[in-house]
């Protein structure tokens, strides 16, 4: 479905990958692990065009998608809820999910979907998005995502600094539409959050692949020695 | 006292006018962190617009609008958005362009101010208020909640503030950043035709017409609060005020150097200017 070939980016000048490479199946959950700082957000904004290709190919479904715009990707079925809970803060909840399935050309049902997944947000749609606690905008941000009916969906460390309860239901949630045929691309720090969601994973250690294998191999030793600080 | 009661409506067209060049620059500088010094040669186009469509002061405001707001968008899609995050780059860019625009007006309609003839129904007035200004005011009105409207009630109102509030995330929500960025310089430049046009009935029109009011207009942005509609009104209007009261009492110069000095002291206090955004997302 989504397919990473010898991707090279970074900021400017400075090169964060050096020619990743990793593909997700259809209906697979690929978890990418790895310490702080290794390229693990720089992938997925590249994923996503946000951040320009410097070598390398991405393609999705069969296509080359390495040069279209972050919206163009939307388009064709890629969802992205990036790090930090991410809103429109001045927007009202329903604002939020409204706005992007304005720009997905969505039918309105798939608001009611999204809303379905995180119920806890039916009373709150009428608040201002800025104003929720970090575990309900990451709710949020998630149910946006979902709005655009993906057929592939992108998370970047979606339990980090949320509050326990909501961790909880936000793993439900992700198990639920992986359940559900939707592909997925996790980045997680927590080996048992990747151990219980993920078919498969990929460790980055300084902008390369060090790493991958089937969830079950996680619990290895040399595995753990990886992810150690 | 008098003298202090005539000056009143003065100082508030003033600032209703400052007002509309002001509401487009919220967009442009305010949001999207544009220093669009050619912002006052859309005001001028607005200006000369009136002036080429003599007797038909109303239709003008809709012309200008137009006419002022595809400068804007051409301006945005051919050379601003090369420069989108170089303030200084773009600083320049826009100047050198206002430069270029006024040269342009000096050769089509000839250096020297003309006058646009205001339509007869705006003469004499109630009182101490003539109707022409009477009619700036109502049209600034008009503008705010205009623009108020549309950006809370319409779907692409709600697209553009997204894209303001947070552009990376909009753009991986599916929105296309660029066209709407396009539409607001277009919105924003059109505000400045206006603008221009509501101009033509207090003063003469020339080629410099825009710079006389570009510094005011940011200077309302920036004690207003960057981006805050409600900030715009009551800087604007306090600016306004200011301005002609300080006029009045002393000398044109003497009124900058107030002007100038009150805001300076202002942001000293308020360095955020009247109002700001506030919520958990950006604290």
């Amino acid at each position: 479905m989504l397919s990473v070939r010898d991707l090279e980016s970074g900021y400017g000048r400075a090169r964060v990958l050096f020619g990743v490479s990793l593909t997700v199946e259809p209906g697979e959950l690929v978890c990418v692990m790895g310490r702080n700082g290794v390229g693990k957000t720089t992938l997925l904004d590249t994923v996503m065009g946000v951040l320009p290709v410097t070598s390398g190919t991405v393609t999705f479904d069969g296509r080359d998608i390495t040069r279209l715009k972050p919206h163009e990707r939307v388009r064709l079925g890629i969802a992205y809820v990036p790090q930090g809970h991410d809103t429109f803060p001045q927007l009202s909840v329903l604002g939020n999910l409204q706005v992007t399935l304005e720009a997905s050309k969505g039918s309105p049902s798939a608001l009611d979907e999204a809303l379905d997944v995180f119920p806890a947000l039916k009373p709150l749609l009428k608040r201002q998005a800025g104003y929720l606690s970090g575990g309900q905008q990451q709710q949020l941000a998630i149910a946006r995502a979902l709005v655009t009916r993906p057929r592939m969906l992108i998370l970047d460390e979606p339990t980090e600094g949320i509050q326990p309860s909501i961790i909880i239901e936000i793993e439900e949630a992700i198990e639920r539409l992986h359940g559900s045929g939707l592909s997925v691309l996790l980045v997680e720090q927590y080996v048992d959050i990747a151990l219980r969601l993920a078919d498969r994973f990929v460790i980055l250690d300084a902008g390369r692949v060090v790493r991958e294998g089937e969830a079950r191999e996680l619990r290895g030793e040399e595995v753990q020695h990886l992810l150690a600080v | 006292m008098e003298a202090f009661v005539n000056q009143l409506p003065i100082g508030l067209s003033i600032g209703a006018v400052l007002l509309l060049i002001a509401l487009g620059l919220t967009f442009t500088f305010g949001q999207m962190g544009v220093i669009n010094m050619a912002h006052g040669e859309f005001i001028m186009a607005g200006a000369y617009t009136a002036f080429l469509l003599p007797g038909l002061f109303v239709p003008s405001l809709v012309v200008a609008f137009f006419v002022a707001g595809a400068m804007g968008l051409v301006l945005e899609r051919l050379a601003i958005r090369h420069f989108y995050g170089r303030p200084l780059d773009t600083l320049l860019l826009t100047w050198g362009v206002s430069l270029v625009l006024q040269q342009l007006a000096r050769d089509l309609f000839g250096a020297p101010n003309v006058q646009v003839k205001a339509p007869d129904w705006l003469a004499g007035g109630i009182g101490i208020l003539p109707y022409n200004r009477l009619f700036i005011m109502g049209l600034a009105i008009a503008s705010v909640v205009g623009v108020w409207l549309y950006l809370v009630r319409t779907k692409h109102g709600r697209r553009m503030r997204a894209v303001m509030q947070n552009r990376r995330l909009a753009a991986t929500s599916g929105i296309d950043t660029g066209r709407v960025d396009m539409l607001t310089f277009f919105i924003g430049s059109g505000l400045a035709g206006i603008a221009g046009v509501a101009l033509t009935l207090v003063g003469p029109v020339g080629p410099s017409l825009g710079t006389y009011y570009i510094v005011d207009a940011f200077l309302v942005v920036v004690a207003g609060g960057l981006g805050q509609l409600r900030g715009a009104v009551l800087a604007a209007a306090g600016l306004g005020l200011l301005n002609s009261y300080a006029e009045f009492w002393s000398d044109a110069s003497l009124a900058k150097v107030i002007v100038f000095a009150a805001v300076i002291a202002f942001l000293q206090f308020r360095p955020q200017g009247l109002f700001t955004v506030r919520s958990r997302a950006l604290s």
